[in-house]
């Protein structure tokens, strides 16, 4: 890891970790604040339920997702569109639209659950320990503030004395920081003079401008071209190995999970289907949806025209199939699959897998 | 946001549901209910009122609501009610006339706009423009100024000033309409426009048709309400509920016929109210999205 | 933005020309000789008939329609609007001193409006659905309901008549014409007309705010940890300032139909009330004057809205 950590970084004391503890090592030994020594987990999520009330049905966006993520660790969660992982990763803040129903056994960020912090207590982890980044940076900037204006906003809601002059210093700092070439200028500019790379770059510098703990990326790169892509990739694994936070990485494309993630969560139909570290999901799914995601990835040593999608489509989620939710799609459905609901299991390794057949892919 | 599908079960028609959720809204019904009987009443207003209303009568002149005139005479004796019912009859005319010239004015230019496109369509909107930033209240005051105020003037003149709101919606629905395939197919198959404008733009329009429609109709009642106050529209003797009120432009008779002005005005004020309710909810029915 | 205020600038100045064209064919259509409406009376009346001719080919009277036109706006737009029939005054003259009392209660007016339709829309964008929400769709619909005239025959009745708070006639008091008084009689006239204009602005105020509550960038806000009030000011209300602004200012003109009935009830003597006493008097010369200066002011409008449009949106502003 760098052993140099830009100095824009670190003007508010970094957290307890050392800077030279890798990613790679046990992320239980990091950064727990001390008045929380028995809490491993930086954030802990417990069966977590969302729906969504509309005039006439209800949509279960997300049913019964437990995730844990731990101090410096990247988890990824990976599915389809529809299948609840912005979702899951909203409820965190509080930032879905009032339509949904949010109900869980706990939603904890270092201990302290957030569903019983007021607005104003709320709105102190917002942007400040938790920072988040969006899916298109075109329409998350404000177009008619400046992209200073929008970065020393980031700042300056977390001064403990506001201060319009060093947040304005800082904006430049922390766009300097995230490659935004000549920012003592660029600052005054507004989102649509920015590229898309460069927009997504300003939305990065807010969710670090203050040395978050946890960083939530909602499909951050899924609005760039593809060389723009791997440019935003290495940024977001440099500010998560500078900041040390740890970072929920919402995406459908396993070949982002593969560059950056330690663990992966495999969510179909608002549930979770499948846990696993990165290398073990890899080299061996032990979930039939899972496994078909794998295929249909383009690979080096594989012919393109060898890929292999998923048939069908995503259930509808206001009336989702009776038993396992993939059965319609699965090769290996049986009739059981039609009538019972694999439960989500400990299959040893620290994996998790909801499929009834899991044995069988092993 | 996540993007899930709900697909609305089967055996709902659009129709139906936009009527269910047209009797959700009670502002609206119970409009429905009051647009009616003022229907009725301008239609039965002979046999309910049971005066003439241009009987004059000077020695009960200005006499209060009592038993044989129940809403009060104005300064000629004549019985108010009877007059009230009257003038319903010519609101409810000139608002659905102006309403009708509007919607015909609006949906051929829209059309012609939407399918010809280029020069025309810009043309067209421009124009669409042009009458939307002038006041229309005030352009047909200086028109009765120099033509002469007529009911036939007026009524052409308020739906000449609506009909941009309808074209500019029935030009939207035919752009849509022209980028999908069995539009192109009848047209491949060398259907004409006026087929066109038939068969599917004008189906395709009538929902939020219908609700610009009500509106207009609102709009035209209390314009011409507002022209006839100002002596510019309906004509005296012919009662409108706006001329009624002209004569209540003294503080006297403000102060001690209330009966003159009051109930003429309520009878605007409560006519347009409903109708607007009326649009109100139609917009709801055919566009969900704009309430909730 | 230079190039897109151009563009707006002649399209806005060819169709003020195009309507000339429609105001001259209603001095055509006017009664009576049209050199009465050029001339003062009293030289029409003792002018010898060589005169009259004379004067009748300076005006390009026996020229073609063209030329009639091109004299009349050539005239028109010197200030020359012609005299009035009825008391031989110059029209701009005539014009000139009814248009302060105007544009202050159209002013004061729109200011009114703007406050209601500001806080009302943008509480009921926030609580969409609840009793605030159909309380402001019930004043909306209400003032766009309620002709003015009703309501102002109401507030008289109870202000005026019964509570003696106001008075309800005339601009100031000629005995005592000072900024007080003149206030005092200001006061119901422009709370009537901003409160008959509120409603499509509120309505214009809460669906835009609707649009930008709904965005992602108030999402991001939110995320930063701002406070719901800064969210909705510093972020969605900035933007939804763009439609609105613009909506407000090509809506100007409407403020106008308000005003004519308005000074009409209060005796208010600005153009308005000039206006339908002309309509009543026949002053032909007059009503084309005054049809020129709606004219003017929707052309003014139209271009407020485009500057202001230009102002507020900065991708508009640097392209």
């Amino acid at each position: 890891m760098t052993a140099e950590r830009d100095p824009g970084l670190a003007t508010t004391p970094a957290p307890a970790a050392t800077p030279g503890s890798g990613v790679a090592a046990t992320p239980a030994s990091r950064a727990v604040p001390a008045e929380r020594a028995g809490e491993a987990q930086l954030l802990r999520i417990e069966d977590l339920s969302v729906d969504f009330h509309t005039d006439d049905d209800v949509v279960h966006a997300v049913t019964g997702v437990t995730l844990a993520v731990a101090a410096g660790e990247i988890v990824a969660i990976v599915g389809e569109s529809g299948s609840g992982k912005t979702v899951t990763a909203m409820s965190v803040l509080r930032l879905l639209p009032k339509a949904a129903e949010v109900k869980a056994e706990a939603i904890a960020f270092r201990g302290t659950d957030l569903r019983t912090l007021s607005a104003a207590e709320l709105r102190k982890i917002r942007g400040g320990p938790v920072g988040m980044i969006f899916q298109d940076p075109m329409t998350a900037l404000n177009p008619v503030m400046t992209i200073g204006a929008q970065v020393a906003e980031a700042v300056v809601l977390h001064q403990a004395r506001p201060d319009k002059k060093t947040a304005w210093q800082r904006a430049v700092e922390l766009l300097r920081l995230v490659g935004v070439p000549d920012p003592a200028e660029r600052v005054k500019q507004y989102p649509h003079e920015f590229s898309g790379g460069m927009r997504q770059r300003a939305m990065i510098a807010m969710a670090i401008a203050n040395d978050p703990d946890l960083i939530i990326a909602d499909e951050p790169t899924t609005a760039l071209d593809v060389t723009i892509q791997a440019q935003v990739l290495a940024l977001l694994k440099k500010a998560q190995a500078e900041t040390g936070a740890a970072t929920i990485l919402i995406t459908h494309d396993l070949g982002i999970v593969a560059e950056l993630a330690d663990r992966v969560v495999v969510m179909y139909a608002g549930r979770v289907v499948e846990s696993a570290g990165v290398r073990e999901l890899f080299a061996q799914p032990r979930h039939p949806y899972t496994k078909g995601l794998l295929a249909s990835l383009p690979r080096m040593d594989v012919d393109v025209d060898q890929l292999d999608p998923i048939p069908g489509n995503p259930p509808n989620m206001a009336d989702p199939p009776a038993g396992c939710a993939f059965h319609p799609r699965c090769p290996l459905a049986r009739d059981r699959c039609r009538t019972d609901r694999p439960p989500l299991l400990a299959i040893g390794d620290g994996r998790t897998s909801a499929c009834h057949y899991h044995e069988e892919l092993a | 946001m996540t993007a899930t599908t709900v697909s609305a079960p089967a055996a709902r028609t659009p129709a139906r549901a936009a009527l269910r959720r047209f009797r959700k809204h009670p502002a609206a019904l119970v409009s429905v209910v009051f647009i009616a009987l003022v229907v009725l009443a301008a239609i039965f207003a002979r046999p309910l009122s049971g005066h003439d209303p241009n009987a004059i009568d000077l020695l009960s002149a200005r006499s209060g609501p009592s038993g044989a005139h129940l809403l009060g005479t104005d300064s000629t004796g004549r019985d108010v009610l009877s007059r009230l019912l009257f003038a319903g009859r010519i609101s409810l005319g000139v608002g659905i006339a102006s309403a009708a010239i509007a919607v015909v004015i609006g949906t051929v230019l829209g059309s012609i706009a939407g399918l010809l496109g280029g020069w025309v369509d810009g043309l067209v909107m421009r124009l669409a423009d042009v009458f939307l930033s002038f006041p229309s209240l005030v352009v047909i005051v200086v028109v009765a100024g120099v033509l002469g105020p007529s009911v036939l003037t007026m009524v052409i003149a308020i739906g000449l000033f609506q009909w941009p709101v309808c074209g500019r919606i029935v030009r939207g629905v035919t752009l849509s309409l022209r980028e999908q395939e069995f539009v192109l197919a009848s047209r491949a198959t060398g259907a004409g426009p006026l087929w066109l404008m038939r068969k599917h733009i004008i189906p395709a329009a009538l929902p939020p048709v219908s609700v610009v429609a009500t509106l207009a109709v609102a709009q035209a009642i209390a314009l011409e309400a507002t022209l006839s106050f100002l002596g510019l529209g309906v004509q005296p003797p012919a009662a409108s509920w706006g001329n009624m009120l002209t004569d209540a432009q003294s503080l006297t008779v403000i102060r001690s016929e209330p009966w003159l002005w009051l109930s003429p005005g309520i009878a605007v004020a409560l006519t347009v109210l409903a109708v607007n309710f009326i649009g109100d909810g139609l917009r709801d029915a055919v566009d969900p999205r704009s309430s909730s | 933005m230079g190039a897109f205020l151009v563009r707006r600038l002649s399209i806005n100045v060819l169709v003020f020309f195009l309507i000339t064209i429609a105001i001259f064919a209603l001095v055509h259509k006017t009664p009576g000789d049209p050199i009465a409406m050029q001339i003062p009376a009293d030289q029409l009346n003792s002018g010898s008939a060589e005169f009259i001719a004379q004067k009748r080919a300076e005006l390009g009277l026996d020229g073609s329609l063209v030329t009639q036109y091109w004299h009349w706006l050539t005239n028109a737009l010197h200030g020359d609007l012609g005299y009035s029939l009825l008391n031989g005054r110059p029209v701009t003259e005539v014009l000139g001193e009814r248009v302060g009392p105007t544009v202050e209660l159209m002013g004061v007016g729109l200011l009114v409006s703007l406050l209601i339709a500001f806080p009302l829309g943008i509480l009921a964008a926030r609580r969409r659905n609840s009793w605030l929400d159909y309380g402001a769709t019930v004043v909306s619909l209400g003032s766009v309901s309620v002709p003015v005239f009703f309501v102002a025959l109401i507030v008289i009745y109870v202000f005026t008549l019964k509570f003696q708070w106001f008075p309800s006639s005339g601009i100031s008091d000629p005995t005592n014409p000072s900024l007080l008084n003149t206030l005092h009689h200001l006061v119901l006239p422009a709370l009537i007309l901003g409160f008959g204009n509120s409603g499509p602005f509120m309505r214009y105020v809460r669906s835009s705010m609707i649009t930008e509550l709904g965005a992602d960038y108030v999402r991001t806000a939110n995320a930063k940890g701002a406070t719901p009030r800064r969210v909705v000011l510093r972020h969605a209300f900035r933007n939804s300032l763009i439609p609105v602004l613009t909506v407000i200012a090509t809506n100007l003109p409407q403020l106008l139909a308000g005003a004519v009935v308005i000074e009409q009830v209060f005796a208010w003597p600005g153009m308005g009330q000039l206006a339908v006493s002309s309509v009543n008097q026949h002053d032909y010369s007059v009503i084309v004057g005054f049809a020129l200066l709606i004219a003017i002011l929707v052309l003014l409008s139209n271009l407020l809205a485009d500057v202001l449009y230009t102002v507020v949106d900065p991708r508009v502003r640097l392209r």
